[in-house]
């Protein structure tokens, strides 16, 4: 079976700084894969290599076995990668059904004429967008805010928004860039459930960063450990959590240890 | 989900993660694509024919009305104002395109406006000659036939010659502005307004009409008048309707008729636009480009599709304006300052709101004509009027919505407007939506208001179900 998500041996160097070297990753359909390591490691860096945002140096991305490492990130978005920000980037001035109606809107196939003339197939596509943009955002919860302006949600809310455009764009693989950084125990929870159900709902293989690590051994199957740029431990989460140089890149080294000479 | 029998830990009985659906609201499958969803909503062809064409049908009605009507009762002075408006409205219309949905802050539109105007000069001019269309003194050119006659279709042929013109000017100049963003991008567009300036500065002197029967349309192309204006073209933009030329025969001046002709096409486009699919990919790229570029949404093409559009009309507004009385098209006139002028209308109106820039280009049309006698003070004025605006209301007058999204609108004038024709003519400010649709956003809307007055903002909102 082909990997929803494949990415192999993949580096990028800005200047002198190795910032992520010879990063592999397979990511089975519907699998919920996460993506972990202290701060400064590179994992937001992976995103952006994954996404095009930035073009790696070596290595090649395939998303169903579609090529697609040195395309622009419109085109990979387009062939089903879609992603969150860590730092939310939403279409702020817009309302909230207009952020999710503008990622769906990508699947349209009325170019501007058909736009502009209101032809029979924009008009149906343009209900279709709105029908289906209100049933993700019913999902996500905010299907009440659909009128307010998006930034002028609350910080939780901004998080499901940023979900729900990403799902409007029909992805095959989701990247979630800390899903619930700063929310509290009640919102954690409740955005745990939703990550949980998302990959069987939506028929979508998810990677997740988070620092939350109670949350990622619990719902991830696989999780990579990266810090300085390198894969330091892949595996299934119980293995990853006993693993020693994970525990070093998180904890430093015990003197004892190092004394022992390791 | 074929059926419901997986329910995964945090969903809720209907199929919504967040649980009950206390609004009555029907729920369709968020996980069904697009593209299976469209054909439930075909509308009919005949009845959506109809509706794609009637609000262009509305405004040619109220441009003639405003030229047979409001015109004679307004009087020549108000109605030369009625026009100057107009093609103001068209031309800081069509910058909103680009600096408003976009948000690609361009300072050298009135040179496209330039293109257009000495591209459509170029055709009424020799062309009227080479069709042998003299004044009966042979010092200039003639306003041919009545209204809509031979005359008025060169002018109107001028004018989609001038908006293709202009397009490509907006092709050129947007291709490689691409990777440009902000400050660089408007020192481009600024250099772009002032070669084309400097180009025409270059050309000749006119050819006077005896002689340029025999001119090919290159070497006609040399002669537009350089520094000293493209003296002679004829006036088909003018307020006064039904003037009779020395020979008695009806001239057609109806410019009132055009212009407000291209302003209802513009902003019927621009409406449509804006609540299109293709328009909010202008508007994404303007809230933020990372993330619009991630979404799918090519923020290359969505920004060149912006310069060509915009260009396009500012072509047209240039050629309403190159053929209006008492206009000599002229290098110095179309410079900087003329873009400065557009930049101001659409900040002050609000970058993006269509209603809110041709307010503005409405009132800062009239305001230099009214007060006549402090016209020197008009660019301190300006500028002082620009930078309170950005002290006070950075987002322009309306910011980004239209006018019937404001609240006072909706709280003042609706409700009366309501007691005098019902529901007639209320824009909803939602496209075309069929019923179905429209009342379920307006019940999660109305639901949103409803949780929003009960309780403090979001967590009685959110119907968590787990």
């Amino acid at each position: 079976m082909t990997a929803a998500l494949e990415a192999r041996a993949i580096s990028i160097a800005f200047g002198g700084l190795r910032a992520v070297d010879q990063f592999s990753l397979s990511v089975p359909p519907r699998a919920l894969h996460g993506l972990i390591g202290p701060n400064g490691a590179g994992k937001t860096t992976v995103f952006n290599l994954l996404t095009g945002v930035y073009k790696p140096d070596t290595g090649d991305i395939r998303v169903h076995g579609q090529r697609l490492d040195g395309k622009k990130p419109s085109a990979i978005a387009k062939a089903g990668l879609a992603r969150t920000f860590q730092n939310i980037r939403l279409f702020g001035e817009l309302s909230v059904l207009d952020n999710v109606r503008t990622a769906a809107g990508v699947r349209a196939r009325s170019g501007l004429w058909r736009s502009l003339v209101r032809t029979p197939l924009y008009l149906a596509e343009e209900s279709a967008i709105v029908e289906r943009s209100l049933d993700l955002l019913e999902v996500l919860g905010i299907a009440h805010r659909a009128g307010e302006q998006a930034k002028s949600l609350p910080y939780g809310d901004q998080r499901r928004l940023e979900i729900a455009r990403a799902l409007a764009t029909e992805p095959k693989v989701l990247l979630l860039d800390e899903p619930v950084a700063g929310m509290n125990t009640q919102e954690k929870h409740e955005m745990r459930g939703l990550i949980e159900s998302l990959r069987e709902r939506f028929d979508v293989a998810i990677l997740l960063i988070e620092h939350d690590m109670g949350l990622v051994m619990d719902i991830c199957d696989h999780i990579t450990v990266l810090d300085h740029g390198c894969t330091i431990a892949s595996g299934l989460p119980d293995a990853i959590q006993r693993d020693p140089r994970v525990i070093e890149a998180y904890l430093g080294v015990p003197e004892e240890a190092s004394e022992g000479g390791s | 989900m074929t059926d419901g029998e997986k329910k995964p830990a945090g969903q809720g009985p209907r199929g919504t993660l967040a649980g009950g659906n206390p609004r009555g609201v029907t729920v369709g499958d968020p996980t069904r694509p697009l593209a299976a969803r469209v054909g439930a909503f075909r509308p009919n062809p005949l009845v959506a024919g109809v509706r794609s064409l009637y609000p262009i049908v509305i405004g040619l009605v109220i441009a003639l009305l405003l030229q047979t009507l409001v015109a004679p009762m307004l009087g020549p002075f108000y109605a030369k104002l009625l026009l100057d408006i107009g093609i103001a409205i068209v031309l800081a219309g069509s910058l909103n395109i680009v600096n408003g949905f976009a948000g690609q802050f361009s300072i050298g539109h009135a040179g496209f406006m330039m293109v257009g105007g000495y591209a459509s000069a170029l055709v009424t001019y020799y062309g009227s000659i080479k069709l042998g269309w003299l004044a009966p003194n042979a010092y200039g050119v003639d306003v041919h036939g009545g209204f809509l006659g031979s005359g008025d279709m060169l002018f109107l042929f001028s004018c989609v010659f001038a908006g293709v013109v202009a397009a490509l000017a907006g092709l050129v100049v947007g291709l490689p502005s691409l990777r440009l963003r902000g400050d660089y991008l408007a020192i481009v567009t600024l250099g772009f307004g002032e070669i084309v300036r400097v180009l025409v500065q270059q050309t000749s002197d006119v050819i006077e009409p005896a002689k340029a029967a025999g001119a090919s349309w290159l070497t006609a192309a040399k002669h537009l008048g350089g520094p000293l204006g493209f003296t002679g073209t004829p006036t088909y933009v003018s307020p006064t309707p039904w003037l009779e030329n020395a020979a008695g025969e009806q001239t057609g001046h109806a410019g009132i008729f055009f212009a407000y002709a291209i302003v209802s096409v513009l902003l019927v486009a621009c409406y449509r636009l804006k609540s299109s699919s293709k328009g909010r990919e202008l508007l994404a790229v303007r809230e933020n480009e990372i993330a619009a570029e991630a979404m799918g949404i090519n923020t290359a093409r969505a920004k060149v599709v912006a310069f060509v559009t915009a260009a396009f009309f500012a072509g047209v507004g240039g050629a309403l304006f190159a053929h209006e009385i008492g206009v000599t098209l002229n290098p110095k006139e179309l410079g900087f300052q003329k873009s400065i002028d557009l930049v101001i209308m659409v900040v002050l109106g609000g970058m993006g709101s269509i209603t809110g820039v041709v307010l503005a280009a409405a009132i800062l049309t009239l305001l230099p004509e009214l007060f006549r006698e402090f016209a020197e003070y008009r660019m301190p004025v300006y500028a002082l009027a620009l930078i309170i605006v950005m002290i006070v209301r950075p987002q322009g007058l309306f910011g980004i919505k239209e006018l019937w999204d404001l609240g006072f609108w909706r709280r003042y004038v609706i409700p009366v407007w309501r007691k005098i024709a019902g529901g007639w003519l209320i824009p909803k400010g939602e496209g075309d939506l069929p019923a179905a649709i429209a009342k379920r956003l307006s019940t999660e809307r109305a639901g949103g208001e409803l949780a929003k007055a009960k309780d403090s903002p979001s967590q009685g909102a959110r119907r968590n179900g787990s």
